[in-house]
């Protein structure tokens, strides 16, 4: 993720040589800011790190692998602005996956798997791209194929209106690092969830070919919506802490704002049952669908084949 | 969206493919809006948002404006000589044979 230069140099503000200054570049994009310019990094207080660690990596890792998933559209989208609409909403993610991840090896060291010795690979790579599959704690509604374009809106819509509903009251949390992740995301998020809600109405009230394609993603997508409010004992004691969010807690603002675009678009709430466990658990506990493992042997083979690369 | 759509009987005919919209960005320290390119959308606020997410992405911008290609008015090659010519040997029309005071910016 860096460049040829001083490797820790540029890992530690790659903002540093894109912020402000130069008036005749305005044109081409200047003053970026670092979402954790003046943040306290320090673990706050009274949290046990190896929870935080873990609750990280859940938040991390649904950024990350519906990242993975979004950026197969890449050069795939019906046309040229939705292309990049759909790598933009993926590399926002991919955003939030990174702080997250850099968190998580933060709070417990001991997750980011060993490197060979002198591997310049920064450890919230490690975490992503050398984790095997029972360690990734994302939910499973992240994972499966894309489908058309009627499924991946709808399950953008849904995905988007979760993750925001959490992030916003995450921005209330003790660890200042978190909060500040937190307030960059909902941004990006707003804007997600406004796009895909968009074209959900556009593909609802469109052709009858388009209504249906999209009626058909809602019963698709349905089965995994329970689960993403399974509260995990990891994201129950953060949040008794203050410092995370139970998800149950947002179930029925997400059902509230579903209902409203449901309502608006005149299309029903889904009547399919929902995915059951993987043996003994969900994606939180490692468990994932037969998506997944195909999913991270195309993310990770590159870095897996030079795990002293230098990116 | 991709050029194929065929009329269906009894429906209105799907155009080929959305209108063409020019884009204006206003830049963080840019004074005014300024052409950026063209694209392709459905109606007005696609045609912003899909500005802001082809445009915009590296930060560029606080503001932009979208128009139809359409209903731009636009001055033809042909006239180039006829609109233009005429202008390029009156240097005596720039203000630049008079003193201007050091104070006086933008000049």
């Amino acid at each position: 993720m860096s460049h040829v230069h001083d490797h820790d140099a540029d890992h530690e503000s790659v903002y540093a040589g894109l912020t402000g200054g130069d008036d005749s570049r305005w044109a081409f994009g200047t003053d970026f800011e670092d979402p954790l310019a003046g943040i306290d990094t320090t673990l706050p207080d009274g949290v046990d790190a190896a929870a935080l660690s873990q609750y990280c990596l859940m938040l991390g890792d649904d950024a990350l692998i519906y990242s993975h998933r979004l950026s197969q559209w890449a050069s795939n989208a019906p046309d040229l602005e939705e292309d990049i609409a759909l790598a933009n909403v993926a590399l926002d993610l991919l955003g939030q996956a990174r702080l997250l991840l850099v968190r998580a090896a933060a709070a417990d060291g001991d997750l980011v798997p060993a490197l060979p010795e002198g591997s310049p690979v920064p450890d919230e790579d490690a975490l992503a791209f050398f984790r095997d599959e029972a360690a990734f704690r994302n939910v499973r509604f992240v994972e499966p194929e894309n489908g058309d374009f009627a499924v991946t809106m709808a399950r953008l819509l849904v995905f988007s209106t979760f993750r925001l509903a959490v992030m916003q009251r995450l921005v209330g949390s003790h660890d200042t690092v978190l909060s500040a992740i937190a307030a960059k995301a909902v941004k990006e998020l707003t804007y997600h969830r406004d796009y895909a809600g968009r074209w959900f109405l556009t593909l609802a009230q469109g052709t009858g070919e388009s209504r249906r394609r999209l009626l058909a993603a809602l019963t698709l997508v349905w089965p995994l919506y329970d689960e993403l409010f399974r509260t995990h004992p990891v994201e129950a004691l953060l949040a008794e802490q203050g410092v995370g969010v139970d998800p149950a807690a947002v179930a029925d603002d997400v059902a509230v704002l579903l209902e409203q675009v449901f309502s608006v678009s005149g299309t029903d709430r889904p009547d399919v049952p929902a995915a059951g466990p993987v043996g003994t658990g969900m994606g939180r506990d490692g468990m994932h669908s037969e998506a997944m493992g195909p999913l991270l042997a195309e993310m990770q083979v590159v870095a897996r084949a030079h795990p002293s690369g230098r990116w | 969206m991709s050029g194929q759509a065929q009329p269906r009987a009894g429906a209105e005919p799907v155009e080929a493919e959305w209108p063409l919209y020019e884009i204006f960005v206003r830049g963080k320290r840019g004074l005014n809006h300024v052409h950026v390119g063209s694209l392709h959308a459905a109606d007005d606020e696609m045609a912003l948002r899909h500005a802001r997410d082809v445009y915009t992405r590296r930060n560029e911008g606080v503001s932009i404006w979208a128009v139809r290609a359409a209903l731009v008015a636009a001055s033809s090659p042909d006239e180039k000589d006829p609109l233009f010519a005429p202008a390029n040997d009156k240097i005596y029309r720039h203000p630049t044979f008079y003193a201007i005071p050091d104070d006086v910016p933008h000049m």
